[in-house]
């Protein structure tokens, strides 16, 4: 599909004056929204020097919510990571009934907005609601604890890793799948011989991802969170109570951390990006 | 590889909780926006001298928000020992939602358990370019109010009483013409952050508006940080004498067997050195030596009380702050809709809209 586009761009094209023109007013768009703001973060993190920015590091709290962001990425990213593979793997190359419903539901927590997301886990396990009573009574905390968070976080995050293998599994069709199956493979050899390496670059363009967000979710998070300074704040949360309490240099030192994630997930973006085009024109060209 | 994850997880699980392995004593407080910084120091001071008493240990933990925001969680389980909060309304809140508390809490301690008091002062720009020298003139046209929801904030409810208790107390003043001079006040309002510390930065850090109606220790607090180049405090002729109260959560701390610690904790705001340190963050400190010490640093105005003015907490909560009450009435629906009164809408439906 790929290489149709492409073809049929070198045939019909602009001239050169609109094509540039169009190229320097979105490389403007991107440095006023994108670079512009994203180099004010440094600036601002920066602005009392490096040992500020390394002493805003160490305070004990935003070593914390650092610890905290990673523990809370390191459980949801391998959740939905099974989670994503098994439902794409379900729904690109099997019909059931349902299929549809599958995918809508997968979606929903896009379309939901996380404050929302964090309340249905204050309804269904806060102390007035479903469940609280019962998990008080026996010592669990969920809400207000890191398991909460942990929940809110998957919950807004679980779409990211099915949603990037669903169109790319079903635009591999299952010919290669149907012939190992022929050939005597069992299914989970298929999976792991065929359609993983098929798919690698997708799973890691959907886990950096699922990642970012993980680390970077705010609503959801806020909402279940308490802001139990040192022990329920993340990293975006920790950054919003830094600058609150005008310690602008601490706040954006913190937040550079994010926008650095934020730098190494479009990196390893672009990197997958490129092998999952190259995959396909492959398979286009063996065709 | 796997074998390897695994590991780094165990890890970075066993780090989070050095607390669990040394067993220190802890202490949740769970506190209004403002307080920040306030507890920050007291904490200090208190985990320092029950170490030199016990020699135990002790790490007071702190969480802020919007006072009515907070008490929610509180009610929807927080583990608060200790609460902290904006205004007596909001504690009650959690005897009447999830009897956590005896129902005559605020008797257990003095000066109805505020171990503090402020008021409501303005903070306007350097020069004070737009004239701003008491409550008429947050009605003139174009001036731009900043002021938190009342929703939400405690402060904001103090604002708000203030605004309408100098209306009633003017010559001819009737609650209509308070309810209209309010409304005239919120009409300049361009927008409700949902907690004080939110507005104070809106106000002082984004630039917006032209004043800040805020809490006393608020507005000293953004002066001494921000610098006195930048901002001046006017002091209004009359406003509302605000008791943040405190007190101990009990059954979570007998849950938790903090019940002792907990009321050590509260008793030591009210020592003399608590009190300093009271003073010092620009609260009026509750006990006689202490606030004369610090007269100078307040300025001396009139001040009304909620329970003569507006018959208690209670009452003005109903009149005023409920779901259609007054501020409803004056802020119209479609604007009010911010922050928990969206929830409060949307939150029913989420779990049906799953379904």
């Amino acid at each position: 599909m790929h290489a149709t586009t492409t073809s049929r761009a070198s045939k019909v094209s602009e001239p050169a004056a609109v094509r540039w023109l169009l190229i320097s007013v979105a490389l403007a768009f991107l440095a006023l929204f994108l670079l512009l703001p994203l180099a004010a973060v440094f600036a601002q993190a920066f602005d009392k020097g490096w040992e500020a920015y390394l002493a805003a590091l160490h305070e004990p709290d935003t070593l914390s919510a650092i610890w905290l962001t990673l523990l809370t990425a390191t459980a949801c990213v391998p959740v939905n990571l099974f989670f994503g593979i098994v439902a794409a793997w379900a729904i690109a190359k099997f019909s059931f009934p349902g299929k549809s419903l599958l995918i809508t539901l997968i979606d929903l927590p896009f379309s939901v907005s996380p404050v929302v997301s964090g309340l249905i886990y204050v309804l269904i396990f806060g102390l007035q609601g479903w469940l609280g009573p019962w998990l008080q009574a026996h010592g669990i905390r969920i809400i207000f604890a890191v398991p909460g968070i942990v929940l809110a976080t998957i919950f807004v995050t679980f779409p990211f890793v099915a949603r990037e293998l669903i169109p790319l599994m079903e635009s591999q069709g299952r010919d290669e799948e149907e012939a190992a199956l022929t050939l005597g493979a069992s299914g989970l050899q298929t999976f792991f011989r065929v359609t993983f390496p098929n798919i690698k670059w997708g799973v890691l363009y959907g886990v950096i991802l699922c990642n970012a967000r993980a680390m970077g979710e705010f609503g959801a998070v806020s909402v279940v969170s308490g802001h139990v300074r040192g022990s329920t704040n993340t990293i975006p949360l920790q950054v919003e109570i830094l600058y609150n309490e005008y310690s602008y240099a601490a706040a954006f030192a913190v937040a550079s951390l994010l926008a650095l994630l934020a730098l190494v997930t479009l990196a390893i973006k672009t990197l997958a990006e490129w092998k999952i085009q190259q995959g396909l024109s492959i398979n286009e060209n063996e065709r | 590889m796997t074998r390897r994850a695994i590991a780094v997880i165990f890890l970075a699980l066993t780090a989070l909780s050095p607390a669990g392995v040394f067993a220190k004593s802890e202490l949740l407080n769970v506190s209004y926006d403002p307080t920040r910084e306030l507890y920050q120091d007291f904490n200090k001071a208190f985990a320092k001298q029950w170490k030199q008493r016990t020699s135990q240990d002790l790490v007071v933990k702190q969480s802020h928000g919007g006072s009515g925001k907070q008490a929610r969680a509180v009610i929807d389980g927080l583990d608060a020992d200790v609460v902290t909060l904006a205004l007596a309304y909001d504690i009650d809140e959690i005897y009447n939602k999830a009897k956590l508390i005896p129902r005559d809490w605020q008797k257990r301690l003095p000066g109805n358990s505020s171990p503090y008091t402020s008021t409501i002062v303005f903070l306007v720009r350097k020069g004070n370019p737009k004239k701003i020298r008491d409550w008429d003139d947050l009605v003139r046209p174009g001036v731009k109010v900043i002021t938190p929801n009342p929703k939400t904030s405690g402060g904001a409810r103090w604002n708000y009483l203030a605004a309408w208790a100098y209306a009633l107390k003017q010559k001819g003043g009737s609650d209509a013409k308070a309810k209209e001079f309010v409304a005239k006040l919120y009409r300049n309002v361009p927008v409700l952050d949902s907690g004080a510390r939110g507005s104070t930065t809106t106000f002082v850090q984004r630039g917006q508006g032209d004043v800040l109606v805020a809490w006393e220790n608020e507005a000293f607090l953004a002066v001494n940080e921000l610098g006195k180049d930048r901002f001046e405090i006017v002091v209004p002729s009359l406003s509302i004498l605000a008791e943040p109260p405190v007190t101990l959560v009990d059954k979570v701390a007998d849950r938790k067997g903090t019940r002792k610690l907990a009321e050590e904790y509260l008793k030591y705001l009210y020592s003399p050195e608590g009190q300093e340190i009271v003073a010092r963050h620009f609260y009026r400190p509750y006990d006689k030596k202490v606030a004369a010490k610090y007269a100078r640093q307040f300025p001396a105005l009139r001040l009304v009380t909620i329970d003569d003015t507006f018959g208690g907490w209670a009452k003005a909560q109903k009149a005023h702050f409920s779901d259609g009450g007054a501020f409803d009435q004056i802020y119209g629906g479609a604007r009010c809709l911010a922050e928990w009164g969206l929830i409060g809408l949307i939150g029913p439906i989420g779990p049906i809209g799953l379904m």
